[in-house]
């Protein structure tokens, strides 16, 4: 379904990696690893379609992404690291708003709030939740949206130990409904049949 | 049974009623540029003369430059805080039209600035002893005006957002943009001040306000764009 051909891209005429090739169809895992700089933020952000690539192309489903924008970013869920939670509201109303983005889901705000573990702080201001509970909130997203793709960049980040293994039964579970997952993490995952993708640090000497 | 709402009002109303309920909770940043409005208001008297008829003379393109300049100040914050917590790119990402959402943005944007400063203005009209007649066509350009103000430093605030300490480039690029606004939003004042129909700049104002209604969510989008390129 998500397939790249020689994909290369370059910032201020430096590349930060060329010559990529990938495809992962339905039901696929992709854990993008590699040391800090190497560009797994990068590459994410191309396959969300936020950047395009200097070289090669990208193709949803068999046809390229710039010419199906609107379809592919209805099929598509992208948490960058930064993942859009705002202090000032309450979980409620940030997801609220979030879900109205996207393609709608099968759960409701405050099923999916209960379902992350944040039970009875729904209506507390975001500003005062730990950084912790605040990826929760942007995690509980995943629930809400009928996305077939999930582009999630360091997704684990400041989530306990249970946390992680809800999140990882939640991500084998979109792979079991046919959905792709490519992901960003520094930890080791308990994703049984996940693939592999290690980029190198480019251009160093 | 009702019709199912589309996606795209669907959209379009979660981001109003989020930028509203947000305005709310950062009330006093929102007021800012208001506060900044009526101080200079209140500093010329002092300043310059406390007589009515120099006053009277000056109050027309007094108020409409500080009308514009704090307007200025709180285009910066247009997209500003929707950069730094990845809530642009979650909007940008998003399969409904991006112009359509910037323009939700910006509406939002005036009523909490632009708006606001309108109904300030005939105070500041009576502290500047602008003559009776000025106050209507002030509202009125006002109105339009701010409007106008806030869609074209929505191009500048977008391209701008990804640059760090950005506002002053903010200002270099809109400055010249603000400039027929300012001149015919001041001279539909200046005109029924002296007994003439401010109907003729008013119609321009209109005019400028109905071209960048048109233009400006589409070049904010595609700045917006080029900005997260980055």
């Amino acid at each position: 379904m998500l397939e790249c051909r020689e994909i290369a891209y370059e910032r201020d005429y430096v590349p930060v990696f060329s010559g990529l090739s990938l495809s992962l169809s339905g039901g696929d895992m992709l854990q993008v690893s590699g040391p800090n700089g190497a560009g797994k933020t990068t590459l994410l952000r191309l396959l969300a379609s936020s950047l395009t690539p200097s070289e090669g192309e990208i193709l949803w489903r068999g046809i390229p992404l710039g010419q199906r924008f609107g379809e592919f970013r209805n099929d598509m869920l992208y948490l960058g690291h930064q993942p859009g939670i705002k202090g000032a509201l309450s979980p409620r109303e940030n997801l609220a708003w979030l879900e109205s983005l996207g393609a709608p889901g099968r759960e409701t705000v405050d099923a999916a709030l209960a379902a992350v573990g944040l039970a009875g702080l729904e209506d507390v201001p975001c500003h005062t939740l730990s950084a912790g509970q605040q990826r929760r909130v942007a995690l509980a997203r995943l629930r809400l949206s009928s996305a077939a793709l999930w582009i999630l960049d360091e997704p684990f980040t400041a989530i306990d130990r249970d946390g992680v293994a809800a999140l990882e039964a939640l991500i084998l579970e979109h792979a079991r409904q046919g959905g792709i997952v490519v992901l960003t993490t520094h930890q080791a995952l308990g994703l049984p049949g996940v693939r592999l993708l290690a980029l190198e640090p480019h251009g160093r000497a | 049974m009702a019709a199912p709402e589309l996606p795209v009002t669907k959209a379009v109303r979660a981001l109003l009623a989020r930028d509203l309920t947000l305005a709310i909770r950062h009330r006093g940043e929102m007021a800012n540029p208001l506060i900044f409005f009526v101080m200079v208001a209140t500093l010329v008297p002092l300043g310059v003369t406390p007589e009515a008829r120099e006053l009277a003379r000056l109050a027309p393109g007094m108020i409409w430059v500080m009308a514009l300049l704090s307007s200025l100040l709180s285009a910066e914050t247009l997209f500003l805080s929707d950069h730094r917590d990845g809530t642009l790119e979650q909007l940008v990402l998003s399969p409904q039209p991006l112009w359509l959402l910037v323009l939700a943005k910006v509406l939002v944007h005036w009523l909490v600035t632009g708006l606001p400063l309108t109904l300030l203005s005939p105070l500041l009209g009576v502290m500047l002893s602008l003559p009776a007649a000025g106050y209507g066509p002030m509202m009125a350009s006002l109105a339009l005006g701010t409007a106008a103000l806030s869609l074209i430093g929505a191009i500048g605030a977008a391209l701008t957002v990804a640059i760090p300490r950005g506002g002053l480039l903010l200002s270099l690029i809109v400055m010249p943009l603000y400039m027929p606004v300012l001149i015919f939003g001041a001279s539909a004042v200046q005109q029924a001040v002296d007994g003439m129909a401010p109907s003729g700049p008013l119609a321009v104002l209109g005019a400028l306000l109905a071209f960048s209604c048109l233009m400006s969510p589409f070049a904010t989008a595609g700045a917006l764009r080029v900005s997260l390129h980055g």
